[in-house]
């Protein structure tokens, strides 16, 4: 989404997710516990950024896993307003994660009854967390700014970060002042940027300010926020997709009042969801999560955005985390919140568990926005409008574990009988939704139990 | 087509270009349910339909004269199409006020809005209730041929392809502008040419022969004015829904164009049944 342009890394916004393991943690409710481990890094390229929006006010927080050297980082934002010193802050990573991980597409897993018994669900959950850093900058400003054309607006240091404002008069003159400063323009930026001087958009310029890092010893950066009033409600993708090596994903984490938020300018559908997949894949869902999407994509042709959850704050079901407390939403800028203590979602110790709050809900809804770019297919940037539609939707894959004692009462024999009709209902769908080979989905189904007697 | 004058008009062949509008919005529609899964249910569709018709019939009732259901259900159809709401109660209200602006809001016997488009316009100052999703078509060269094709049947017959011709041409021209001036590349522009929202707004809204015009010369600037409405609202104010807030303002303007610039003979006044003027 972002330029992050400096020295060789950042192919804008280049903040890779890492899918985090979740201990599990048995529940007695309806929603049960979570099983599923994903340890590896997900999507590759892919940024994620918070948005929290009420009437213009809107606050955008960007995390990146930037893991260079500190002093390779850069980010170019173009913002829509010139921004105060109040209006940027620092976020915990943590707070972040836990709003991606509450968010995440999940996994639930359920056990088939005994078929000789009166039918009692028991039921897991897994749950697929993304992990993410944020990305830092380097150098300030110069005097020579002004003689390019150049304004510096204001200048920061927030957090471990230096932060520049910058307006400018032509894209040319910002292009060199960037460059002078250290920034790695790639070619063909200069014009984007002029496309957003003309535009009235001012840049945002974070670098790492070592010595405050090291005062704070993290080891990583955490995520910038940004809060500005205006009218565009949209997310500038077009400098990272210059000279990008390949497609990028982005993650949006929309937190709004009324409902959903989709593209205006590009299609958003539903991700495929609630479909039975082999029970094999519990150990390896972010592999499934990340060959459906790829799949997914492929067949659209890269040209939509995807949703992946959209939900009332309030309450969950299944809850892939913990519910993210009010003091986390608020911080996130979700400052619409009345109280900002940790409730209605204080979460209990042990680990995540299932939270089922009255449907009436909370003010805040989150829309969960995924979507893979590039040039080609998304030459304009991202505008979106928030809707009235409160319907919940999650990205939901569910696992039926067979029941395997005896059963030998009539009942267990059709039982047994349905068995290998729904086990290859499940291949059939995993390979539908992955472009997995069918053989091999069907061995390693066998090889995990899931085999008609 | 002078067949049979006993049988009512829409049945002659070939005879009312509403019933190509029909067929066509209601590909359209069942396109966008089967295909691109749009956010309405066929229980929201059916609302709409009995909603409009019974509105029409109670209209017509009033006023005497016989039901004629193409107009309501053209209607229904074009807000199936566009109309998202948060509770069904708010589609009822929004076939209602479609379908209650024709009668009520009259200048010398023509309505004055586009029935689906005031409904929405009036809707959309509800945010909690109704919204329209722009991106819902997705913006891909094949389907803006397919609308094209198929509005041509339909404004070929109510020889209104003036004002959509017209009205496309202008927003090209301000979109390609806007590009040349930012310095953006044409992919952009080329984009937003193929948004099936505008294509469908062009072809089955602006170009309502009860609500354009009379005259050709007053249709192209009003078509024009529009447009250049529609960029100031999009890419001024940043509101997505430019194109329905443009052509509500600017249609009460369509009964002062008509006194500027009136029709050579006032009774040769648009009809569905006899669509040819200019």
């Amino acid at each position: 989404m972002f330029s992050t342009t400096f020295r060789r890394t950042l192919a804008a916004g280049a903040l890779a997710l890492a899918a985090a393991m979740v201990q599990a943690s048995p529940l007695e409710a309806f929603c049960g516990f979570y099983v599923a481990k994903a340890d590896a890094k997900l999507f590759n390229k892919a940024s994620k950024v918070v948005v929290a929006r009420h009437g213009e006010r809107t606050a955008v927080t960007m995390a990146s896993d930037y893991q260079g050297d500190p002093k390779e980082f850069g980010l170019v934002i173009p913002v829509p307003t010139v921004v105060t010193r109040d209006q940027i802050k620092v976020v915990d990573n943590a707070t972040v994660d836990h709003l991606d991980a509450y968010t995440a597409p999940r996994l639930v897993e359920y056990r088939d009854p005994d078929p000789c018994r009166r039918p009692e669900v028991a039921a897991f959950d897994g749950r697929l967390t993304m992990r993410m850093q944020a990305a830092g900058p380097a150098p300030a400003a110069r005097e020579r700014a002004k003689a390019l054309g150049v304004k510096i607006e204001a200048e920061y240091t927030v957090g471990e970060y230096d932060i520049v404002l910058l307006s400018a008069t032509q894209s040319d003159g910002l292009a060199t002042w960037l460059t002078e400063s250290g920034y790695k323009i790639p070619e063909g930026a200069a014009t984007v940027l002029g496309s957003y001087i003309k535009q009235g958009m001012r840049f945002f310029l974070a670098k790492v300010n070592l010595q405050e890092q090291a005062k704070s010893g993290a080891t990583y950066l955490r995520p910038i926020q940004v809060t500005y009033e205006t009218p565009k409600f949209m997310l500038p993708i077009r400098l990272g997709t210059v000279n990008a090596g390949g497609p990028q994903d982005m993650i949006v984490l929309m937190l709004t009042e009324k409902g959903r938020v989709e593209t205006t300018n590009y299609r958003t559908v539903r991700i495929p969801s609630n479909v039975e997949i082999p029970t094999y894949t519990k150990t390896d869902f972010g592999k499934v999560y990340t060959a459906m999407f790829d799949a997914q994509v492929k067949k659209d042709d890269m040209r939509l955005v995807y949703l992946e959850y959209a939900w009332d704050m309030g309450w969950c079901d299944p809850c892939a985390a913990d519910p993210v407390p009010n003091d986390k939403l608020v911080s996130l800028g979700a400052t619409w919140i009345k109280t900002a203590d940790a409730t209605p979602s204080s979460p209990q110790p042990g680990g995540p568990q299932l939270r089922r709050l009255p449907p009436g809900g909370s003010n805040v809804f989150a829309t969960r926005l995924h979507v893979r770019y590039d040039a080609k297919n998304f030459p304009e940037d991202l505008a979106f409008q928030e809707t009235a539609d409160r319907q919940n939707f999650q990205g939901r894959y569910i696992l039926r574990h067979p029941f395997t004692g005896d059963a030998t009462c009539p009942a267990g024999e059709d039982y047994r009988r349905s068995l290998s009709v729904r086990f290859d209902r499940e291949a059939a769908a995993l390979a539908n939704l992955t472009g997995w080979d069918m053989a091999d989905i069907k061995r390693r189904m066998a090889e995990g139990g899931q085999k008609a007697p | 087509m002078r067949t049979n004058p006993s049988l009512p008009r829409f049945y002659r062949p070939g005879g009312d270009p509403r019933l190509y509008q029909i067929a066509t919005l209601s590909v359209l529609l069942a396109y966008g349910l089967a295909a691109l899964s749009f956010d309405q249910a066929p229980a929201h569709v059916a609302l709409l339909l009995s909603t409009a018709m019974a509105v029409e019939w109670f209209g017509r009732l009033i006023e005497g004269r016989p039901f004629d259901p193409l107009s309501p259900l053209i209607t229904a159809l074009s807000l199936s199409i566009l109309l998202r709401a948060s509770a069904p109660m708010y589609l009822a209200v929004g076939a209602l006020l479609a379908i209650a602006s024709k009668f009520l809001i009259r200048v010398n016997g023509k309505h004055v809005f586009n029935p689906a488009n005031f409904a929405i316009a009036v809707l959309l100052v509800c945010s909690d209730c109704a919204w329209v999703s722009p991106g819902q078509w997705g913006a891909t060269t094949a389907a803006a041929f397919a609308f094209a094709s198929m509005a041509g049947l339909v404004l070929g017959r109510a020889r209104r392809a003036d004002t959509a011709a017209a009205f496309l041409l202008v927003w090209a021209a301000i979109l390609l502008g806007r590009a040349v001036w930012l310095g953006d590349p044409l992919a952009i522009p080329l984009k937003q040419m193929q948004s099936g929202a505008m294509l469908l707004f062009a072809f089955f809204m602006i170009t309502d022969p009860r609500t354009t015009p009379d005259r050709r010369v007053a249709r192209l600037l009003y078509a024009a004015l529009v447009a250049c409405l529609a960029a100031w609202i999009q890419f001024v104010l940043w509101r997505p829904e430019a194109l329905i807030y443009a052509l509500f303002v600017a249609s009460p303007l369509v009964p002062m164009l008509d006194r500027v610039m009136p029709v050579a003979d006032p009774g040769r006044r648009f009809q569905w049944t006899r669509p040819v003027l200019d």
